[in-house]
This record gives structure tokens, C-alpha cells and sequence, in this order.
């Protein structure tokens, strides 16, 4: 459906495709029949509504939910090709390609270098001095290394909020995923922080391919190249963010961007 | 905007004195409390704190009058029988509380195993030490301190095992999400993530339970009882230890000598414990912002 609003210059690779997916917490259904096209190195943002199902669109993505019993997911979910739902397809190896930074940021307990090289060495089986410069890389990926380049053996807890947060998003590229999935990634963290995560982002759009749930309008249209709008577990409507914040063709879309509700 | 004149206001008297009420309730029992503690320590420091010294603590114990009269057997032999059970009892009960916490939510097979490790939990010490008895002493025809090791172990099972995963489940969801995301498995992400954040509390709470477990007297009664010898017979013979030999020398003897050195023994219990409290409190403040 997204492939016929592009124009021809643009036609994009699809990377992510929902089809006809549907999402129970136990007997209650919290999303209906979502379609989505997530096209390849773009940023796609997940608007909507508080309680909406954006996050457990999101957490259908890389399998996550499956860590409770109650949850279940049916419908499709393709990447490259492959449904990721199907239970054949290997969930780590999922994990790995499919990255996921989450709305509170979670360094773990132990240095800011083994924070990024504990992933990295759970997939890969690299020699000492290419793990130094893969944690390099990555966090200079995630425009850190400067901040953090002298207490690389300090506590990954002793930093900001905003640096923690940029610190979960290297040990998440480090891993060398395709997809980065962001939960309201700058929600608990202060304005200036905010801004710099955004970069970084919209320099990560030629390696990854990024989806990002936010409730900050001007982010959404700040950053991303489409949008999606959730409503009550169904998409209202995608189209490019351009489309979606000046001329929304549904109603509700119009109201929630505009901030009459939500 | 409303006028505030429209409806009756509540007088703020009574929330006041509520809250007075309350903060006096509060404030008696702190007291009531700090109190206790003081008067226990106090009464165990002037009738014990006397007889310490480098006899009492390293010579073994002799029947009154005899000199050179001391403990040591009886600290030795706690020592032997509190570390036995710490090594039968908290590896497999970490294990437990462990394996609860990643597989054994909402499940029934895990309710189950919670219900009876909270029974186990709540039985009377007494209980560990007839039954270690019935099992070991009877069979084998023999008391010993490897016996009382058992029971202890059988105390101390249910706490670690509740303990370790309380404070596992204790740990946001979202650090042992975002370890998963990156592609740990779930016992992975248990283990080196979500036990590492908490590692502080998880050793606060298993030496509180050691310890604690280290002071039970019944279970004793019944396995390692009392000998006067070096506990060097530790797997095949009684064994003398600390709180066995409180409750002899203080309510079973008539000799005022005895008295003193029971006394001397609980000192030397409740200075421990103090001093472990202590040093524990000092490691897990400096690991906060490490
Ligand atoms: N663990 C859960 N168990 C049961 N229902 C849940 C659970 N998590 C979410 N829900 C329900 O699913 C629906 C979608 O929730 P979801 O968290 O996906 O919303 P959201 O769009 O991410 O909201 P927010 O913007 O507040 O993060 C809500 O109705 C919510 O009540
Ligand atoms: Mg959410």
C-alpha cells in the first residue's frame, strides 16, 4: 500500500512488512489486523494515543513478548523475506539483526567498554584488539566516544541519563543489527539530550533502518521520513510524515496530530 | 473556575491531629524498638564482655574449676558446622531461586514449589532437628556435627531460596528486557545481568540468613549436641558449638563460672553478627556508585 504513494524515484526496499496482525494479552485483544510497510533506511515514527498499542506493535518486532506466557501474537510479521513469527526462525539471531532501545535507559552494571562489548562478544568471536575497536566504533556511532573516551573502565550507571541512553544505542549497533527499534527513547530524558539523540539518529538512517514510537509531534516530524498513526490497536494511517503533518486524509489523525485529544 | 465559598470546607484541625496521632504512634514504636535492642546489648556486654579474653577464645572448654578454661572447641565447631551448611544449603537454593524466577512465573508447577518452600519456611526449627535425627542420628547410631550441619541447611534452603528471587523479581523488567533484546538467553540475562545489578542486596540478604540460621539452638539439640573435645570427630561424633553450649553453661549449670563464660559466648554471637551487619552495610554503599 506504501509502495503506491511514493513517487517512482523513490521506490524503496521493504524491510519490515506486518501482515494481518492481531495481539492478545490473554483474552484481551490489544491490536486489530495491523498492515504496515516499513520501508529500508528510513525512519519510520509510531504515533498515537496513550495505550494505543504502540509498544506492542513494536515488541511484536523482535519477539520479546514471548518472555510472558499470556502474550501471543498472530498474523505476520516479514523481514527480509522471512515471517519472524514462524517458529523455526531462530529468536537470538532475531535479537541480534533486530535491536531494541527502550523508553528508561538500561546500562548494565559494569563498565562503560563492557557495556558495548558484552553483546558484541555474545555474537561474534573477535580478538582482543578488534573488540577495543568495535566499542570504539560503536560509540562513536552513537556520538559518545568523545564523552566517554576517559572513563571507558568507569560504571556505565555513573553517566547521564542522556549518555546512558546513547550508550544503550552503541551496545545495541555494536551487536551490528539491520533494524533499530526505539520506545519513546528521549520520553525521561531533558531537552538539549533530546536534540542530540535525534542526530544521531538521523545519522544511524543510512546503516539501519529505524522505527521509532514517540509521543513528541515535533520530534516525529523532525526526524522521520514516514509515519503511522495508531488508533485504539489499528493503524489509522501511514503515509510519508510531510503527508501526515500537513494534510492528513483521516479525521482522527488530524485531530490527535493537531492535539485536540490524546 | 469554581468559587471555593460554594462548598463546606473541612475543618484542618482533625488532619492535624491525626497526623500527630500518627506520628506518635510511629515514633513509640521506633523507640520501643531502638530500646529492646539497646537493653539486650546491654545486658549481654556487662555480663559477657568480662570474661573474653585470649583463654576463653582459644582454649577448649574443661568442667569447672579446671584452668585454661575457654570456647574455642565450641567457635571452632560452629564455624565447621555453619560453613558446611552454608555450602550444602545456598549454592542449591540460589540455583532455586534462580531457576523460580525465570521459569517459574505464573506457572502451576512453580506455585507449587513457592507454596511449599514458603511452608518450609514457616515449620519451627524443631522440626529440621527431629527430622535430621530421625534420618541421620538414628540410622547412623550416632550424633554429629555434620548432622547438625544438615538441619541448618534445611533452614536455610527456604530463606535464600525466597530471598534470591524476591530480589530477582525486585529488578525492573526492562533490564532483563534489554538484555534478552540484545540476544542473551534468558538464563544468561538472569544470571550476568539481572543477579550482577542486584549482587549487593543478594549477599546482604543471604549473610543475614546465614548468620540467623547460625544462632539456632534446637536443631542442634538434636544433631551435633555438646562434647568437650576439638570438633576434629566433626563428621562421626557430637561437636561442640556456641549455641548449645549458651544454653548448658547458663541454664543447666550450677557453677557461677559457667554462668560468665555463657554469657562471654553470647558477646562473642552478638559481636559477630554486629560486625558482619556493619561491614555488610559499608560494601554495599561503596557499590552503589561504583
Ligand atoms: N502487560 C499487559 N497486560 C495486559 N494488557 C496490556 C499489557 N500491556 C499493555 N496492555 C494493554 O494493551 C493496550 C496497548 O498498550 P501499549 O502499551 O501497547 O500502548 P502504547 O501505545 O505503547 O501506550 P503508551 O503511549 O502509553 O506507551 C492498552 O490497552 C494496554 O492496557
Ligand atoms: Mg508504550
Amino acid at each position: 500500500m506504501l509502495e503506491t504513494l511514493l513517487s517512482p524515484k523513490e521506490k524503496l526496499k521493504i524491510k519490515i512488512a506486518a501482515r494481518n496482525l492481531s495481539f492478545f494479552y490473554g483474552d484481551h485483544q490489544a491490536l486489530f489486523d495491523n498492515n504496515l510497510e516499513i520501508p529500508e533506511n528510513r525512519i519510520t515514527a509510531v504515533i498515537g494515543p496513550s495505550g494505543c498499542g504502540k509498544s506492542t506493535h513494536l515488541r511484536i518486532y523482535n519477539r520479546i513478548f514471548e518472555l510472558y506466557r499470556e502474550q501471543r501474537a498472530e498474523g505476520e510479521v516479514v523481514i527480509d523475506g522471512v515471517n519472524i513469527l514462524d517458529r523455526n526462525v531462530d529468536v537470538l539471531e532475531l535479537r541480534r539483526k533486530v535491536g531494541m532501545i527502550f523508553q528508561r535507559p538500561t546500562p548494565f552494571p559494569m563498565s562503560v567498554f563492557d557495556n558495548v562489548a558484552y553483546g558484541m562478544r555474545l555474537h561474534f568471536k573477535l580478538r582482543k584488539s578488534e573488540i577495543a575497536e568495535r566499542v570504539e566504533s560503536a560509540l562513536r556511532g552513537a556520538s559518545l566516544w568523545e564523552e566517554v573516551k576517559d572513563k571507558l573502565n568507569g560504571s556505565g550507571l555513573a553517566l547521564s541519563g542522556g549518555q546512558q541512553q546513547r550508550l544503550c544505542i552503541a551496545r545495541t549497533i555494536a551487536a551490528e543489527p539491520d533494524i533499530l527499534l526505539l520506545d519513546e527513547p528521549t520520553s525521561a530524558i531533558d531537552p538539549v539530550a533530546t536534540l542530540k539523540i535525534e542526530e544521531l539518529l538521523l545519522s544511524l538512517r543510512k546503516r539501519f533502518t529505524i522505527v521509532i514510537v514517540t509521543h513528541n509531534m515535533q520530534q516525529a516530524s523532525r526526524i522521520s521520513d514516514f509515519t503511522a498513526f495508531f488508533y485504539k490497536g489499528r493503524i489509522v494511517e501511514h503515509d510519508t510524515t510531510t503527508k501526515i503533518f500537513t494534510n492528513p486524509s483521516n479525521k482522527k489523525t488530524e485531530e490527535y496530530i493537531t492535539g485536540r485529544f490524546g | 473556575m469554581r468559587e471555593t465559598d460554594d462548598c463546606i470546607r473541612r475543618p484542618v484541625f482533625f488532619r492535624k491531629l491525626l497526623n500527630a496521632v500518627m506520628w506518635l504512634l510511629s515514633a513509640a514504636g521506633v523507640a520501643l524498638a531502638v530500646f529492646c535492642m539497646l537493653w539486650i546489648l546491654w545486658s549481654v556486654i556487662r555480663n559477657g564482655a568480662g570474661v573474653i579474653g585470649l583463654d576463653f577464645l582459644f582454649c577448649g572448654s574443661k568442667p569447672p574449676g579446671e584452668p585454661d578454661n575457654g570456647v574455642g572447641n565450641a567457635i571452632l565447631g560452629t564455624v565447621f558446622i555453619t560453613l558446611t551448611a552454608v555450602v550444602i544449603g545456598v549454592p542449591a537454593a540460589f540455583a532455586g531461586g534462580v531457576g523460580l524466577a525465570i521459569y517459574g512465573q505464573n506457572s502451576r508447577i512453580g506455585n507449587l514449589i513457592r507454596f511449599s518452600v514458603n511452608v518450609m519456611m514457616g515449620l519451627p526449627s524443631i522440626l529440621a532437628g527431629v527430622f535430621v535425627y530421625a534420618l541421620l542420628v538414628v540410622t547412623t547410631g550416632h550424633r554429629s556435627g555434620f548432622a547438625g550441619s544438615l538441619s541448618l541447611a534445611i533452614i536455610l534452603f527456604p530463606v535464600v531460596m525466597r530471598t534470591t528471587e524476591d530480589m530477582i523479581l525486585m529488578v525492573p523488567a526492562a533490564v532483563h528486557e534489554s538484555s534478552l533484546a540484545l540476544g542473551m538467553t534468558r538464563a544468561r540475562s538472569v544470571l550476568c545481568i539481572v543477579c550482577r545489578s542486584i549482587k549487593g542486596g543478594l549477599a546482604t540478604g543471604i549473610l543475614l540468613a546465614v548468620a540467623r540460621t547460625a544462632g539456632e539452638t534446637a536443631p542442634l539439640l538434636f544433631t551435633a549436641l555438646w562434647s568437650d573435645a576439638w570438633p576434629w570427630h566433626y563428621f562421626t561424633q557430637p561437636t561442640a558449638n556456641l549455641p548449645v553450649l549458651i544454653n548448658e553453661y547458663t541454664t543447666n549449670s550450677p557453677s557461677e563460672e559457667m554462668h560468665a563464660m555463657g554469657w562471654g559466648a553470647a558477646f562473642l554471637i552478638t559481636i559477630t553478627l554486629l560486625l558482619m551487619n556493619l561491614a555488610l552495610r559499608f560494601i554495599c554503599r561503596e557499590k552503589k556508585h561504583a
